[in-house]
């Protein structure tokens, strides 16, 4: 089965030689383009988790009694959300990463930095869709009328049970739709950590278009299909996830 | 102290004083409530009637007076507001149902997170209350899926489910529409025919007169006038009740 | 559903989330907020970071300074202008390419409306890097009209890169600007017989054009704090030269801030009043009707 597929590009390279899908019947070219996705994937997985971690955190600190906390958040804020993030990218990369120690690599003899680049686009790029989260689950928690609050602490619900029951459930379901669309952007930012040499999808088919020029034209299209698809299925998933916990009377219904 | 019995007032207000930054709100409020007595209190607009309600349920704090329940002061920081609120049930003007849960979730709700009752029993004991004001058969419909008056008496469900002492009802009625009135006010009558001790803030003077034991009428934040429901609308003498009375009915 | 909105049920269940996206006037919201002595106060971190964080073992502040001189007019001239350039550009195609798939939107031929769908899903989808990247390396260096070739410079490839993303963002906002003007102008405008192609053009898209400056101003900030992607594909502009800059004084991480520093307080100079603007266009426009 494989090996038919392998062929079937390899008559493709030969007969049309500005569509070389080298990737599809190069062992070698395949792996970089597996490894690629599969750091994609990850650098995606793990941004999307902590940066809703740092917005569930910063939502909860922006309500906070203290006054310094409040500020230290918005300052937060402030300055992530909009500072480009190739400049963060860079600027974490190149003027932070000056400043942290380094260990002994794993071959006994090279000194690497404690943060790899793959650490700092993670830390980056969390950072610049969490300031956003943070806004976002703060609008969320406002959304819910204090006279609903109320009634629960009417009935005995203590602040904790309020939130986890309440609160939390209702500003989940009103954060849900520009939740959506900033995760879906930071999908799409993770390109940028190119900037950065992160061996990415992006990076690893750019470098078999600059290795291989016949390749150009076939991994530009799987490059641009296989980003679409990703942003696809999570578009897909967060809807149904928006769609299951939609309830009559409420937001879009009715 | 010495323990409650049920020959004393269930619910005793005394001398109550409540503002709002310098905004006096309550000045001096004192009453007497007994076991099973249906109490309605009516004014006009910003009497400090709700007010009134929302401080025996401990929503909001008083700066003198005291409020006992059951023998219980309610202002008193020591105080175990669990306590309080699974003797004192409240329902709101805006009915406030759980709107991601269904009918029967959110009467369950409070016996299952908050007193942590094993499940199957609160589930028999909330269809019944679902039953009881008249529901059959909504019990999987989401509060946008009801009308006002539905979901209204859901929430009284929802608060009975708790098994309170007292209920306090704060204009309940007021954001329905004339129709749905009627099955709410239904609804109340019965649970005071079974007994229950009631507080109700109303404009229903029709309804107060029915079934009140009692009526306070509130103006400005004192007690102007009060009395069983013959006397009071027979022969108010207070010139403010009166001109109120003058209006309404 | 049948009975689920009565008349009285219409009590706040939930309020109305004040949280905009970037695509709503989000990014002017927060620009426009930022007090206006942020701008000194940002430059004069960024002067001070070499001093208090690492004063020894690299450079005094004189020699930074004299660095900066020396290298502002060209990081000015040849590099944030040149972002101008290419958002101006950007701006004008994404524009006109958006304003026709807005149309085919919502146009009566359903292929013409599947078209423009796919379109806007596919541009509004990928990521801004990978369309230049495609855009950068498929288009040749020279177009040959008649029998002249007209060199297409790297920048201007870099103008239809960023163009796509912008033209599909654009042709949502023209929809949802047609879709807001009632029916009822529809209708109006039939029953005096004009045609549908006078109605649009002269009847609704007249009136929604004060409804689309807004979160038009507003991609434009965004696409213009997105210009310097550009300068990963070796497009010469602000970061690009920037970069160059850091390199030829010896790559010292202390000029890391200034030089970056300067690249933030110059995008910021430059989008903020753009932003109070757009902030004051739609709080009049709201006014107005």
């Amino acid at each position: 089965m494989i090996e038919t597929i392998q062929d079937f590009f390899r008559w493709m390279a030969e007969t049309y030689p500005k569509w070389n899908f080298i990737f599809f019947h190069d062992p070698s070219q395949w792996e970089r383009v597996v490894s690629g996705f599969y750091v994609t994937v990850q650098l995606s997985v793990v941004c999307v988790i902590l940066s809703v971690v740092i917005g569930i955190i910063g939502a909860w600190a922006q309500g906070s009694p203290s006054r310094i906390i409040r500020w230290i958040v918005q300052g937060y804020i402030q300055f992530f959300r909009n500072i480009p993030p190739l400049i963060q990218l860079l600027f974490f990369y190149f003027a932070l990463g000056q400043f942290t120690p380094t260990v002994t690599g794993p071959d006994g003899w090279t000194e690497q930095p404690i943060i790899s680049n793959v650490g700092w686009a993670i830390i980056s790029l969390s950072f610049f869709a969490g300031a956003f989260n943070v806004e976002i689950f703060r609008s969320g928690i406002e959304a819910v009328p204090d006279s609903t609050l109320e009634a629960a602490e009417s009935l005995g619900f203590t602040r904790a049970q309020t939130y986890t029951n309440v609160t939390f459930p209702l500003a989940l379901r009103v954060s849900l739709p520009a939740l959506n669309n900033n995760l879906i952007n930071l999908v799409k930012t993770t390109t940028q950590a190119i900037a950065i040499a992160v061996p990415e999808l992006l990076y690893e088919m750019v470098s078999i278009w600059n290795d291989y020029a016949s390749a150009q034209n076939a991994a530009m299209t799987v490059l641009f299909f296989t980003y679409i698809a990703l942003v696809g299925i999570l578009a897909f998933g967060m809807n149904r996830w928006e769609k299951k916990l939609l309830v009559p009377g409420f937001g879009k219904a009715s | 102290m010495p323990a409650w019995t049920d020959q004393q007032p269930i619910v005793s207000i005394k001398d109550v004083h409540k503002s709002f930054g310098s905004l006096g709100v309550l000045k001096g409020v004192s009453m007497d409530i007994m076991k099973g007595e249906v109490i309605c209190i009516i004014g006009p607009s910003g009497s400090g009637k709700s007010t009134l309600i929302r401080c025996v349920n401990a929503l909001n704090d008083i700066q003198a007076g005291s409020i006992t329940i059951e023998g219980q002061e309610v202002h008193d920081a020591k105080l175990d507001k669990l306590e309080l609120r699974k003797k004192v049930g409240m329902v709101f003007q805006q009915y406030n149902l759980f709107p991601h849960k269904t009918a029967l979730e959110n009467v369950m709700m409070a016996p299952l997170k908050v007193l942590k009752e094993p499940k199957a029993e609160v589930e028999k004991r909330a269809r019944a209350l679902i039953k009881k004001v008249r529901l059959e058969g909504k019990e999987n419909n989401y509060p946008g899926e009801l009308s006002g008056g539905q979901q209204q008496r859901v929430a009284i469900a929802r608060s009975l489910a708790m098994d309170p002492d007292v209920m306090l009802f704060d204009e309940v009625t007021a954001a329905l529409d004339p129709e749905t009135v009627k099955e709410v006010l239904l609804t109340i009558k019965e649970l005071a025919a079974d007994g229950m001790t009631c507080i109700l803030v109303t404009h229903e003077m029709g309804f107060a007169r029915e079934v009140a034991d009692h009526i306070y009428f509130t103006d400005r934040g004192v007690i102007v006038e009060h009395g069983p429901p013959d006397t009071f609308f027979g022969s108010a003498s207070d010139p403010r009740t009166k001109e109120f009375l003058g209006q309404i009915l | 559903m049948a009975h689920s909105m009565n008349a009285t049920t219409d009590l706040p269940v939930i309020l109305e989330p004040k949280y905009r996206g970037p695509d709503a006037l989000g990014f002017s919201r927060w620009l426009a907020r930022m007090p206006i002595w942020a701008l000194p106060a940002l430059a004069v971190f960024c002067l001070l970071w070499p001093t208090v964080l690492h004063a020894q073992a690299v450079y005094s502040v004189e020699k930074i300074m004299g660095i900066m001189v020396k290298w502002l007019p060209l990081l000015v001239t040849k590099g944030f202008l040149m972002n101008v350039v290419i958002s101006f550009f950007t701006m004008l195609f994404g524009t006109i390419a958006g304003l026709f798939l807005g149309l085919g939107r919502v146009s009566d031929n359903g292929v013409i409306r599947g078209f423009s769908w796919l379109m806007v899903q596919l541009f509004r989808n990928s990521p801004w890097l990978v369309l230049l990247f495609i855009v950068m390396l498929t288009l040749p260096f020279e177009i040959q009209i008649g029998g002249t070739y007209i060199p297409v410079p790297d920048w201007m490839k870099a103008v239809f890169g960023l163009s796509l993303p912008v033209m599909a963002n654009l042709a949502e906002i023209v929809r949802g600007a047609i879709q807001s003007v009632p029916s009822a102008q529809w209708e109006a405008a039939q029953s005096l017989a004009f045609t549908r192609r006078q109605i649009m053009w002269q009847i609704i898209l007249p009136q929604c054009f004060k409804r689309m400056i807004p979160p038009w101003m507003n991609w434009y900030a965004i696409m213009t704090m997105a210009t310097p992607l550009v300068s990963l594909l070796g497009v010469t502009e602000l970061v690009t030269l920037s970069r160059q800059a850091m390199e030829a004084e010896g790559n010292n991480p202390s000029l890391l801030m200034p030089f970056f520093g300067f690249a933030l307080i110059i995008f910021f100079a430059y989008c903020y009043p753009i932003a109070r603007l757009t902030l004051r266009l739609e709080k009049n426009f709201a006014v107005k009707g």
